[in-house]
């Protein structure tokens, strides 16, 4: 029950943590911040691959795990990617 | 859960880079530099937890092909995607985001749920739900503003309301046997049930709203993603999966504050202007009785002679990709002598902060843009402002008829200047299908065009009329 209840402890300071992240943001940045935090929201790749491990020869385990893989990655790799895209437009002055 | 030291001590660093990467992409001066310490962060956490787990020959197998097939997918899409795609594109990777923890839950539940908890059975029906409603939701979201799906009629009546009462129902059964039977008939009624209801609540929702919705979506998917660290086991998950979903919801109250709509009207009042009662059906012309409307040589004429104009782009510049077009008129009239400047209205484009992106990309310097707040005192003084494709952002209405449904909503307040043009290519409404008093103002002027032609063919009267005769390199 101890696991829970620090399980727990972390789910409620990290949700804390994540209110005061962000107070104000520029217009300009709503659309960058979304895309970033969406990018860290494809933190679920540790379960993917918590679920590879844990799946020892059970293929059709293995499988559901590669897949879920995949998606997240192509969650963090596209969003991560797509994001620098746009911050990179917003440099003053410099080669386009 | 035998965690080695190493890995902690990697977890604590990637927890700490992530939270200083979400708060450094609040600021434009640290944005880029943020986004990359988060990508590191993540990459970090995959190798602690790859060090800790330290997998078999068969799970590398299976991790290098799904790594391989998502990376590549990512990469090809990230680099392919246009900017003015860029709403959907984040629904597409946020519903895939979704899906992963689905998947997870589902993984668990099927083949690994013989000695689970009655924690971790309620953890694998949190992210069951969360994940499907993310994947479908987000799905719908990106349909939708790709054009593939309409608003059917049906979703603006009351009837919606008991659909996904039924489904949330639906998969509330399921969620409640699940802990008695995991791999069973339970497991599917709260897929299928949190999937259609997804599906539900995201279809009667209007385009104009459609980012709130990406948005809370977002934050979804953290939540998400944290109940996917409880089914694991990985605190570092729950902190990133909650960080996330929290920052999401603050970030989706920012966007709905911007366009005077609260979260709740947007998720239950279905799309708006459908379901004020005012409204003639799918954008008719009637209403309008004084519209005067000119050639593009009129409004050329207007600008040359102007000292103070002013841009307001709008989802129609985006979708008729005119940036560039409008950035070398901006050119010209700047080697004209005239002093240029874009008013962005918080949610212009397609999604808050679309339009910089967009106009960011067509090399606009980004002190020309000028946020509400600042521009609204300059348009008294302001000779020409020309409205690109942008419609709800300039009503009047929203500030001086209070039977309008804009009315609160914060506006450019282009009334005040001396002339207006109106570029657009009908009188059809805008996103919010509500009449623009705009139009019919004295001092107003329509262009009737697509923004790209329109643009065009000023460039070339004030070409012809001599205007800026250095010629601007491209």
């Amino acid at each position: 029950m101890s696991a829970l209840s620090q399980a727990l402890w972390v789910l409620l300071l990290g949700s804390l943590l994540g209110l005061e992240l962000i107070g104000k943001v520029p217009p300009t940045l709503h659309t960058p911040l979304m895309s970033g935090a969406n990018a860290i929201s494809g933190i679920t790749v540790l379960a993917s691959l918590t679920l590879i491990q844990k799946a020892g020869d059970n293929q059709a385990l293995l499988l559901i795990g590669a897949l879920s893989l995949g998606f997240a990655l192509y969650n963090v790799v596209g969003g991560f990617l797509v994001t620098d895209r746009m911050l990179a437009m917003f440099r003053r002055k410099g080669d386009s | 859960m035998t965690t080695s030291l190493l890995t902690d001590a990697i977890d604590l660093v990637a927890v700490l880079l992530l939270g200083l990467g979400i708060k450094g992409l609040s600021k434009v001066r640290s944005a880029r530099g943020a986004n990359q310490l988060a990508a590191v962060a993540m990459a970090l956490a995959v190798v602690g937890l790859l060090i800790d787990i330290q997998p078999g020959p068969l799970a590398w197998l299976w991790i290098a092909a799904g790594s391989a097939a998502g990376g590549l997918a990512g990469l090809v899409t990230a680099r392919r995607v246009p900017m003015t795609a860029m709403p959907e594109v984040v629904a597409l990777f946020n519903g895939c985001g979704g899906l992963a923890s689905l998947l997870v839950a589902v993984g668990v539940a099927l083949f690994d749920s013989a000695e689970a908890d009655i924690v971790a059975l309620v953890s694998i029906a949190i992210s069951v739900f969360v994940g499907a409603i993310t994947f479908t939701g987000s799905i719908v979201a990106m349909a939708k503003l790709q054009g593939w799906l309409d608003t059917p009629a049906w979703t603006q009546s009351s009837v919606r309301h008991a659909v996904n009462i039924a489904m949330a129902v639906l998969a509330l059964v399921g969620a409640v046997l699940l802990p008695g039977d995991p791999a069973g008939l339970p497991l599917w009624l709260l897929v299928i049930g949190s999937s259609l209801l997804g599906v539900g609540v995201t279809l009667p929702i209007g385009g104009a709203d459609m980012p709130v919705v990406i948005s809370l979506l977002n934050s979804y998917s953290g939540v998400a993603a944290a109940a996917a660290g409880f089914v694991v086991g990985s605190q570092l998950l729950i902190v990133a999966g909650a960080m996330v979903g929290a920052a999401g919801l603050i970030l989706t109250q920012v966007m709905c504050t911007a366009m005077n709509r609260s979260l709740v009207s947007v998720l239950f009042g279905g799309a708006l202007g459908a379901a004020g009662a005012s409204v003639g059906g799918g954008g008719s012309e009637a209403g309008y009785t004084r519209i005067t409307s000119c050639s593009p040589e009129e409004c050329a004429m207007a600008l040359e002679q102007a000292e103070r104009v002013v841009f307001v782009p709008g989802y129609g510049l985006a979708v008729a990709q005119a940036q560039h077009a409008l950035r070398e008129l901006s050119k010209l009239l700047e080697n004209h002598g005239v002093e240029v400047s874009y008013a962005i209205h918080p949610v212009a484009g397609r999604m808050p902060g679309h339009m910089n992106v967009l106009l960011a990309e067509a090399d606009v310097p980004y002190e020309q843009l000028l946020e509400m707040d600042t521009i609204n005192p300059e348009f008294p003084r302001t000779d020409v402002v020309i409205v690109l494709g942008a419609n709800d952002v300039v009503n009047p209405d929203a500030k001086s008829d209070p039977t309008s449904p804009l009315y609160g909503m914060p506006v450019l307040e282009v009334d005040q200047a001396r002339q207006v043009f109106v570029v657009k290519r009908s009188l059809g409404a805008g996103y919010a299908g509500i009449a623009n008093a705009l139009f019919e103002l004295p001092q107003t002027a329509m262009v009737f065009g697509d923004a790209k032609a329109v643009l065009n063919g000023l460039l070339s009267e004030l070409r012809s009329m001599g205007v800026g005769k250095t010629k601007v390199a491209a």
